[in-house]
């Protein structure tokens, strides 16, 4: 771990928001006007094409990566420089090395995670596939290649596990974090593979699963079992990381060393577990999650059929139902682990996107919702833009 | 040798629907194709050299699974985005 520094001062935004849409066919902007009160919804980008992930660079705020695949193409990375008018396809897309003869290399199914690198290094970017693999581009996504070695290790693939250990559309690496003092102090992590941490830009890694809960009938001790959902690291405290994991709501200060379970202290009925994990930017005490039932066959919708995010803080001792505006029942919806984020104004605006494609929005830190668009498809990912 | 395009991969065809491309192998094919159209070859043969789970590719109109196989010049190939939608 760096030595403690203080985080830079995160700056409060007062601009309009782009929210950058993926969907299992094609990718969305939906704009605000400078009141957040309305919005407007782009035509389709890409209409058919499968996007993971969508992504400003805040470094230039015009440079846009976008992870993609279709149903029968491989997997791509297309680059935009001017917000989204036009689009160039990287020339080298995130591969895995060709195996020697006689040998079975991994296949690149899908680019799932997309973060761009510290804000000194620009042109800098990293990426996160299925199966799980770290890449990185020292050209703004132009060309990727395989960062560090824990694509190739031993130990990593036992922990990686194969395609069928993982997450229904296959086993993913995501969740890449940099700490905002060090760019050289990074986070990852997989589903399934537990999470690791290297302060050495990448040359080193190790896992931090201590405290972290496994399925039941497994060892813990085992990084493999570990399914992290989504980790986030707190911009003004990057010694306090907050995660929504398969088996509960964590929260971890460095100093500690261990994830203490600050899901027990949910509600019995609604439970701990559920997809993203969205911090406050200012504040890192405060954090939002958004349930989904994890009983029996793990059903992930919202338990109930009534959905509600849920917020803290203070550090996760306590939590607070947030269900104003939203439908009072009958309504499965599936929130996935990029799918709800958060803007940088004051009250912080909360965004998440349902499988059934819905956009919903809070302009007031979650204490009421409304609906921003309806009817689009499934949506995978959902990014704040500051304009 | 002329390669019929499918409507997935013709936005780096210049949505031409057959192209004319010269080997002696359907790999040397490929190549050609991606050096005239860059990044094609990627969406449809995996970076471990096999044909992507949902493309087939014809050559008198033989299924081919093996980009070694020989080619003569009067040969048509067919790239097909096999059944995977909705």
């Amino acid at each position: 771990m760096p030595k403690s520094r203080k985080a830079p001062s995160p700056q409060l935004a007062t601009g309009s928001v782009a929210l950058l849409i993926g969907t299992r066919k094609g990718a969305f902007i939906l704009r605000s006007d400078r009141s957040h009160r309305t919005w407007k919804l782009s035509a389709p980008m890409f209409l058919g094409h499968t996007v993971h992930h969508l992504m400003l660079d805040p470094r230039d705020r015009r440079t846009m990566l976008m992870a993609t695949r279709t149903g029968h193409l491989g997997p791509t990375v297309f680059r935009s420089t001017d917000f989204g008018k036009t689009w160039k396809e990287a020339k080298t897309p995130p591969a895995f090395p060709k195996a020697p003869e006689g040998q079975n290399g991994r296949v690149v199914d899908h680019v799932f995670w997309l973060t761009p690198g510290h804000p000194s290094e620009s042109g800098l970017w990293y990426a996160g596939t299925s199966p799980q693999g770290l890449f990185r581009s020292n050209d703004g996504g132009i060309t990727w290649q395989p960062f560090s070695y824990i694509n190739d290790d031993p130990q990593y693939r036992e922990w990686m596990g194969t395609v069928q250990d993982g997450t229904p559309d296959g086993p993913k690496l995501h969740s890449i974090l940099i700490d905002p003092r060090d760019p050289a102090h990074l986070y990852f992590a997989m589903s399934g593979g537990g999470v690791h941490e290297s302060v050495d830009g990448g040359r080193t890694w190790t896992s931090i699963v201590r405290g972290l809960e496994v399925v039941e009938g497994f060892d813990a001790a085992t990084v493999t079992f570990h399914d992290p959902h989504c980790v986030r690291l707190c911009p003004t405290d990057p010694d306090r990381l907050f995660q929504q994991n398969h088996c509960g709501i964590y929260r971890m200060d460095r100093s500690e060393g261990r994830w203490i379970r600050i899901g027990k202290n949910m509600p019995k009925k609604v439970g701990d577990i559920g997809f993203p994990m969205v911090l406050h930017p200012r504040d890192s005490d405060t954090a939002w999650v958004f349930p989904m039932d994890g009983s029996t066959v793990w059903p992930r919708v919202s338990p109930g059929g009534k959905p509600a995010a849920y917020v803290t803080r203070d550090g996760g001792k306590t939590w607070t139902r947030q269900d104003k505006g939203f439908p009072r029942a009958n309504a499965w919806w599936t929130v996935k682990r990029q799918a709800m984020t958060a803007d940088a104004h004051e009250p912080v605006g909360l965004y998440l996107g349902t499988t059934s494609g819905e956009v919903w929005a809070s302009r007031t830190g979650g204490t009421s919702w409304t609906c921003l668009a309806r009817h689009l498809p499934e949506i995978y990912s959902v990014e704040a833009a500051e304009l | 040798m002329t390669v019929y395009i499918p409507s997935a991969l013709r936005s780096y065809t210049k949505q031409r629907s057959e192209v004319v491309a010269e080997g002696q192998t359907l790999a040397e094919v490929l190549s050609t194709l991606d050096h005239r159209y860059p990044g094609l070859r990627f969406r449809i043969i995996t970076e471990q050299g096999t044909i992507r789970q949902h493309i087939r590719i014809f050559v008198k109109e033989e299924q081919v699974r093996d980009l070694s196989v020989a080619l003569q010049p009067e040969d048509q190939i067919h790239i097909i985005c096999a059944l995977s939608g909705g």
